[in-house]
Order: C-alpha cells, then structure tokens, then sequence
C-alpha cells in the first residue's frame, strides 16, 4: 500500500459518483450510488486489512500544502479505521433502502447520500484541525437538505432545528480551535493530542467543544433535535443519522477532548456522569410512553449515547474500549432498527405502532430480523449489545458506583420499552386488515438486513476483530489520561483478614440438639 | 519626485479619466445606438486599469511602492489590490447591465461612463493619503453613484431610492468633512504622515471629536450600524444591476479608506477608536441578521445581509493588526463574490412577462423549474451564512482568527454566536427554493453574460475556492503590509 493515497481515493470516490448523480436520470443515479458505495466499501475492507495492527500510531499519512492556514493532511488510527468501515459499511444499505421508497428527485437525493459519505469519511481520517472542522461543518449541508426536501410533514420544522442546533454547537467549538492553533503554533492534530495546553485555559476550550459534541452526540438535555430530525427523514437518513453521524460527537470526544484537555476532563467528570445518568433515566422514560415507532428508537439512541459518553469519560482502558464498541455497537443496531421500521412503513406508510400487530404471523422472517435487533439493542449476551454494555460500565464501575447504578437501571428500561415495541408490533393480535396483509421481506430487504445481523452477532461472540485495532491506541490514550484520573469511589481496599470464614457458624451447643433437629426433619 | 513617476503610478486612474471623457463624447454624439459599443469598451478600459495596476502590483520595482504629486497619492499594494476589487466587481457589473434592461430602450450610453467615473472616484479614494484627495475621490464616486440609483427614470422607486441615497450621502460627506476639518484644526494637517506624527504626541478632546466624525461619516458609506437605515431602502429602489454595483464596489472602497485612516493616520490612537470599532461590528452582524429575518423582498434581504457581512468585516479592523487587515481583505473578495453572484441570480429571476421577480415567496420551489439558478443562489446563502467548505466559511475564519490572535476572544465568540442568528434567514431562502411547493412565477431564460458572471462567482465561493486560498493570502497580507509600511 505504499504511496497508494487510499484517503484520498475513498474520498474521491463518493465526490465523483455525486457530480454523475446530479446528470443522470433516476435509474442511472441509484445504480451509479450503489456501485460507488459498493466500491468504497471494498477499499474499505482493503484499509481494514492493510492496518498494521500493533504498528504504528498513525497509518497512511497523506500531508499536501494546498490551502492557506491548514494542510490537506489524512491518517488513521485504529479508532478512525473502525469508523471508517462503519461508515462505508452503512452506505450501500443506505442506498438500497431508498431504492423504492424515494421517488422524486432521485439524482439529487443520491448525491446528498454520497456528500455525505464524502463528509464521514473526511472527518475520521483529517489530521488537522481545521481541516477537520470542515468536514465536521459541511455535514450540515447534505442533512438539511436531505430531511428538508425528502422527509415527513413537519421536516421543515425539523430541518432547522437540526441545522441552528448543530451549527451553534459548532461556531463556539471553532473559536476554540483559533485559539489552540494560535496558542501552540499547529494545526496538526497527532501533536495537539500531545500538546499540553495551561490548565486554566483547558476548562473553556473544553466547554467549547463540549458544546459541540454535546449537541451532535445528542447528550440530554440538547437532545431535542434529535427525535424530530430522525422522525421526519427518510429511512435512510436517519440511518446515517443515527449509524455515523451521531459517532461523531463521540469520536470528537475521544480525539479532542480528552488527551487534549486531560485535566478539564477530570474536572468535568461529574457534569458528564451527571447528564449521562439524567438522559439514561429521562429518555427511555419517554420512550416507554412513545406511539411513534421512530421517536421511540430515537430516545433509545439518546439513552445509549449516554452509556458512550459515561464509558468514555471512565478515565480507564474498559470504559474507553466499551464506549467504542458502544458506537460501533449502536451504530449497526440502531441503523437496523430503523431499518426495520422502514421496511413496514413502506408498506403501510405509519410509523403508529398501535397501527401493527401480530406481525410474527405474516412476516415471520421480517420478525425474526427485528427480535435479533431487539436484543441486540438491549444487550443480550451474544449480540453486540452486551459486550458494549458490559465493558462500558465495567469502566465506570471503577469511577463511581452510583453511575453504574443507575445507567444499569436505564438499561432495564431499555429492556422494557424494548420488548413492549416488540410485544405490540410483532406479537398479539392482527388488529389490522392492512397490517395483516403486508407480505414478508422481499430479496433487497434481506440483503439489507443479513449483513448488519452477521456483523451484530460477529461483534458480540469475537469482539476481538473490533478490539484490536483500537487497542493500542486506546491503551495510549488512557496513558495520557493517567495524569488527571480521578479517584474513584469503588476502589476496593483489602483491610486486615477475618479470622473465619464469612459462613462460618459456631457450633456452641451439645452433638445432641442437631441430632435431633435432624431427625425431626 | 518627477512628473513622470507621478503619472506612471496613478496610470490607472488616467486610463479610466481619459476612456470615460472619450466615451461620454461618444455617447453625446451617437445616441443612445452607441450603448452597447460604449460598454464594450468601459469593460476594455477597466481591463485596462486592471492590467496595469496587477503590473504595479507584481513587478518587483514597485514593491515598496510610491508617492506621487507631493504626497496626496500613494501607490502601493494595498491601494492595488482594492482597485483591482473594485474593477472586476465594476467589471462584472457592467457585463450583466444591458441585458437586463433589455430592449425596452431604458439603457443609455450614460451609464458605463457613470460608471467609469465611479471607478475613477474609488480608485483616488483607496490610493489618496491625504485627506483632500479622498474627499475629492469620494465625492466623485458619489455623484456617479446617485445618478445611478435613480437610473432607471420611469420608475418611482429608482428614483426614490436615487433621492434617499443623495440626501442621505450628502449628510455622511457632511459628517465625515466636518470630521477631517477637525482632525485638521488639531493636527494642523490634512496628510496622513503628518497627522499620524501629530497623533503620536497625544489625543486633544477636539481630534477625538475628529476621529469620531471621521468614522461615522465613513460607516454612513459602509452602512454600518447605527447609519445603515438607508440601505434597505436603496437597495430595493435602485435598478438590480445597480443595486450589485453599490452592494460591492463602492463598499469595497469605502471599506479600504476607512482601513488605510484608521490604521495609518488614526493607529497610534488604536485605544481610542477601536471600541466604537467594536460597537459597530456586533450591532450590524445583530442587526442585520435580525433585520434580514422579516424581509420578503429579496433585495431588501441582501441589503441587510451585506450589513451584517460589514459586521463581520469590522471585527478585523477591531483586531487592529496586520494580519487583521489581511483578513479583512480576504473577507472582502469573498463578500465582493458572494454578493455580486447573489445579485446577478435574483436578477436573472423574471416572471412570464418578463417583469422582476424579487418576492422571496416567488421563488418558492425553484430548484423545481430552475435547477442550475437554484444550486448557484443555494451555494451563495450557504456561502454568505459562512457554513463550509463554501469560501464565506474562509472569509469569517481569517476574520475571527485576526480577531483571537489580537486576544478579542470575547468579541470573536460573541460574533460568531450572533451569526448563527444570520444563518437563519439563509437557510429560508434555501428552504423556500428546495422545500416549498413550486409558484411557478419564475419563468424564461436568462442570457449568456448573466450565466458567465454567475457561474464565475460561485465557482469561486464553491469549494475549489480553497485552492486560491495560499495565493490570495499571499496577495492580501502583502497589501496589509503595505498599511503598516509606515508603523
């Protein structure tokens, strides 16, 4: 691979296929997005096993001076490559499922979805910070449009919101980096990440990019936009929405906020164990008393979230390697979900859950995909859920008990809601004639469908294939952490031993008395 | 400092003197036939203005630059890289005129030569270090600019917005020479090397009322808040093509004088001026995104959107550095892109009868009937709400990167913030050309000069902007330099 500038083309790819979508007619679009995404996903799986694994930090560097005040720089490290192949793994599906389902401005709407791609893309492998930035920034352009021209009723209303939101997010998260860059003389990210800005100025950097990622991950309570914006999108877009777009807070996070500003961190540790333990509670309260199929996995997305963002401020190696599972995890499971929910409402245009039921009846196929999801979701042992889960708060475990009690608690809720969408929508009666007569999944809905339950299951019985491309990075992460780590409060101390055993039971009284207990027995 | 060398460095503004003088013979003798020839060869003699000011710029003899006629002209790369602005944005502006007056008979050979002598007056403006020169400069440039507004004689509204903008221009010329008639009572000069020497030595409360004057007469001709009242009204009034041509060329100059005096012969009294600089900067980014959301005329829009755009541009000049400057450059050929492209695609909106379009809910789903207009004018509002990888983005980042290097984090933060406000309005431009279902008012089709300017434009606002971005910083700060070749 050497030389090979492989960012660059995975970058190219999507741009080119975009421009042809916009010339051709409807046909000639979804084939040409289709073939494109295949084909990034393809190099996608070459990036996946040209990574030298254990090797170095960075990996194919690309670095050209093109622009005034920051570097068209690319490199990867194995938290970026496991984004990356989500992303180019989401794509294709994408595409494929609004084969049928989008109908009016096809070219237009294929060429948001490779912007997008693009864009994704394009924030996981810029090493600088700018640079970076830009990409991060432009996302909000495809999205606009895409939940603005193709989405629901109330997409306007939606489209705003997701717009003013994200972008105030971002403009204080851009002061932030004029000032890192002028502080430390770089742009290059591998170096700020080294950098060790004064502490006094680490709490506003770290609040102004808190602002951003905050918004885009969603964190509660600026989580508003996010059931509106994925109510109203089409399937697709919240797939993406919910599969990559979210990670990117989480992926800021663990790029910037964290070995950039160490000890702010662990100064607002409490805030973000704070929220986390208030959206994993608050949302998947709402979500138990949701009738929209949609907004109910939405607020599942926001309560998961919450576990990424608890796991990843943990300050310890299993939080951190959780919270990427985590994102992972989330990002195949809810985009199934979604998935899943559009498959029905393609056929009977609702998302009213009350609307379903009895669906294991005459879609037992299609009922199957969704349990596996289902459980994936809550995190049953085997599925990709639980490794998330179970590392994640392992992690927090060791910062605060309280934490761990009641994220836990939240994910019983999560069970709950879970299972009751499940219970409405797939067993019970066929309440409906129309919901009754719906045929099973065809051909492109498995092919949809099967690679993300290969991936879910593959995840959570050999995690390790994820895992060890992140680790080192992971474990030099948590090294540069090592310096702020907050003391946890579930440490546990050995005091002096017991003299017995804990059930150790004096015998005090004569042979004959248990003897004769015995016997009555 | 021999006459030769005088003339040589103010050539350009001879070329364009002389071509206007022939032309308006041209246009006195052969009528209104001659209009089209008489443009031709404006843009001919803007070219060469233009050509000659890029070899003044880039031959290395004249790096230094120089003085001409005494010391009232300068000739440097900060006056040329502003002149070569305002000639292509007059350029781009004459190109898109005849067309869009068509052939109802309106458009008349007065025009490119008003618009010559427009050029003239901004080009003595930018290049004049001395207070007389630039008053003269400004005046001429004025004149032209209110006989332009009321251009189009047959209807009301231009000539309303003719009369607003006469009456409205005399008062800022008044302030700004009740200013400098200040400045040089208590200076006892009107040169900027002399002032700024006087300047150095301490502020007497009569040349602080000097410098304020100064500056409110000049943010009167940027239409900074609080002086911008007028320019929603003469934007709309005036002719479209007109309303490019104020909306850019002119409010480059305007920026560029205000620069060269308050950072030659007002900089060592930064302390002084830059909280009023402060001031104006967040009310016209406030105002005018706040402003611009009520707007249903799109020129009225654009009026308030080129406000808040000046906001923005002031933070560079409250930076008060070099490259603060720079930034401010930089900022000013994006704006000078991003509004002439957006003027150009609002006039190129007519109805079935061939009649201006400019209600915003006229435009309702073009990108329906209209695709290629519609992604042109989307890319602008992008642009213009400073949302990446669209070259607006690049504009406000060198600003408020100026600005945080200069330690204004609390101003840079607070501008940002407000501009997502301005976003708003933007983005319901966009959402009334995507989202909304098609009024089909919009019909026809537009010429080949309206495309050309268009597609020009927003290749330069699209993302391939990027790949100018080192040259045009490399120009930019080279011209900035030239401002504190003095300092």
């Amino acid at each position: 691979m050497d030389g090979f500038p492989i960012l660059s083309v995975m970058l190219g790819v999507p741009l080119v296929a975009a421009l042809v979508c916009l010339f051709v007619g409807a046909n000639g679009a979804r084939w040409t997005a289709l073939v494109a995404t295949l084909a990034n996903l393809a190099l996608g799986v070459v990036l996946w096993l040209n990574y030298d694994v254990g090797g170095a930090q960075w990996q194919f560097q690309e670095s050209q001076n093109l622009f005034a005040g920051f570097k068209y720089a690319l490199g990867i490290d194995g938290i970026a490559l496991m984004l990356i192949v989500l992303s180019v793994f989401l794509m294709p599906i994408c595409i494929l499922a609004s084969w049928e389902s989008i109908q009016k401005r096809v070219g237009e709407y294929m060429a948001a979805f490779l912007f997008m791609e693009l864009l994704m893309i394009g924030v996981f492998a810029a090493q600088d910070l700018f640079l970076f930035y830009i990409f991060f920034e432009a996302g909000l352009i495809p999205m606009y449009l895409i939940i603005g021209i193709w989405g629901g009723d109330n997409r306007i209303y939606a489209s705003y919101k997701f717009f003013l939101y994200t972008l105030f997010g971002s403009v204080l998260m851009l002061i932030a980096m004029l000032w890192m860059a002028n502080q430390s003389g770089t742009t290059d990210i591998p170096t700020l990440m080294q950098y060790d800005f004064p502490v006094g100025a680490q709490t506003w950097l770290w609040l102004a990019f808190f602002a951003s990622f905050a918004v885009k991950m969603p964190m509660w309570p600026v989580h508003t936009w996010l059931p509106d914006a994925h109510v109203q999108a089409p399937t697709a877009g919240s797939v993406i929405l919910a599969g990559v777009l979210l990670k990117m807070g989480g992926y800021g996070f663990i790029r910037f906020s964290l070995p950039m500003f160490p000890e702010a961190s662990a100064q607002f540790v409490w805030l973000i164990l704070g929220l986390s333990m208030a959206a994993v509670i608050i949302t998947s309260l709402i979500a138990l008393v949701q009738h929209d199929m949609k907004k109910l996995i939405a607020y599942s997305s926001v309560a998961h979230m919450a576990i990424v963002t608890a796991g990843l401020f943990a300050f310890n190696q299993q939080g951190l390697e959780g919270a990427m599972v985590m994102m992972l995890s989330h990002g195949l499971v809810s985009g199934a979900l979604f998935l899943c929910v559009g498959v029905i409402y393609d056929r009977l245009h609702t998302r009213e859950i009350d609307r379903y039921g009895g669906l294991s009846i005459n879609m037992p196929r299609y009922a199957i995909f969704f349990l596996l999801f289902t459980m994936a979701s809550i995190g049953l042992p085997g599925t990709s859920g639980f490794v998330a889960e179970f590392l994640s708060l392992m992690g927090i475990y060791e910062v605060s008990s309280v934490a761990t009690f009641v994220l836990t608690t939240g994910i019983i809720l999560g069970a709950g809601y879970m299972l009751y969408l499940y219970r409405r929508v797939a067993f019970g009666e066929q309440k409906n004639a129309d919901a009754a007569a719906m045929p099973d999944l065809n051909m492109r809905e498995y092919i949809m469908l099967t690679p993300i339950a290969a991936a879910v299951l593959w995840m959570g019985v050999y995690p390790e294939s994820f895992l060890a491309p992140m680790r080192q990075d992971i474990a030099a992460l948590d090294a540069r952490l090592a310096r702020a780590e907050p003391a946890g409060d579930a440490k546990i101390e050995a005091g002096p031993p017991r003299e017995k055993a804990a059930n150790y039971i004096e015998y005090a009284g004569d042979h004959g008395e248990g003897h004769e207990s015995e016997g009555e027995q | 400092m021999s006459y030769a060398s005088s003339f040589y460095f103010t050539m350009p503004e001879i070329i364009l003197a002389v071509a206007g003088l022939a032309l308006l013979m041209v246009a006195a003798f052969a009528g209104k036939s001659s209009a089209r020839l008489v443009t031709i060869l404006a843009v001919a003699a803007l070219f060469g203005a233009g050509i000659f000011t890029t070899h003044l710029l880039i031959d290395p003899a004249y790096s230094l630059g120089g003085d001409a006629f005494s010391g009232v002209y300068r000739m440097d790369a900060f006056g040329g890289f502003t002149k070569l602005l305002v000639y292509l944005a007059t350029i781009g502006c004459l190109i898109v005129t005849p067309r869009f007056f068509g052939p109802s008979g309106e458009y008349r050979p007065e025009y490119p030569v008003l618009m010559l002598f427009g050029a003239v007056g901004m080009g003595m403006m930018v290049s004049a270090v001395d207070l007389m020169t630039l008053y003269i400069g400004l005046e001429l440039s004025s004149l032209a600019s209110y006989v332009l507004a009321s251009f189009a004689r047959n209807d009301d509204r231009s000539a309303e917005a003719g009369l607003k903008y006469f009456v409205l221009g005399a008062l800022a010329s008044g302030i700004l020479l009740y200013g400098m008639s200040l400045v040089y009572g208590f200076t006892g000069a009107t040169d900027y090397l002399s002032i700024r020497a006087a300047m150095d030595g301490g502020l007497s409360g009569g040349l602080l009322f000097g410098i304020v004057f100064v500056l409110a007469g000049l943010a009167f001709k940027i239409a900074a808040v609080p002086f911008h009242m007028w320019t929603p009204d003469v934007y709309e009034g005036a002719p479209t093509p007109v309303t490019a041509f104020f909306a850019t060329a002119p409010k480059v100059a305007a920026v560029a004088i205000l620069m060269r005096i308050a950072l030659d012969p007002f900089g060592p009294e930064i302390g002084s001026w830059r909280q009023i600089v402060i001031f104006a900067a967040l009310a016209s980014i406030v105002v005018g995104a706040l402003g611009a959301i009520g707007q249903e005329n799109l020129k009225r829009l654009l009026a308030y959107s080129s406000i808040n755009n000046i906001g923005f541009i002031l933070i560079g000049l409250a930076a008060g550095t070099q490259e603060g400057a720079g930034a401010m450059l930089v900022y000013l050929t994006f704006y000078v892109a991003m509004t002439l492209g957006s003027f150009v695609a609002v006039l190129m909106l007519r109805d079935r009868d061939g009649n201006q379009v400019e209600k915003l809910s006229d435009i309702a789903g073009l990108s329906r009937s209209h695709g290629a207009l519609a992604l042109c004018l989307a890319a602008m509002m992008f642009s213009l709400a400073g949302i990446p990888p669209l070259m607006g983005f690049w504009g406000k980042f060198v600003v408020f990167q100026a600005a945080v290097n200069a330690d204004l984090i609390l101003l840079a933060a607070l501008g940002i913030a407000a501009s997502v406000i301005g976003a708003f309005y933007y983005l319901k431009v966009i959402k009334v050309m995507y989202f909304d279902a098609p009024a089909e008012v919009v019909e026809g089709k537009s010429d080949m000069a309206h495309w050309s300017v268009l597609a020009l434009t927003t290749l330069f606002v699209s993302p391939l902007g990027f790949l100018l971005t080192l040259w045009l910083g490399d120009w930019a700060d080279r011209a900035a330099a030239a401002l504190f070749f003095a300092a």
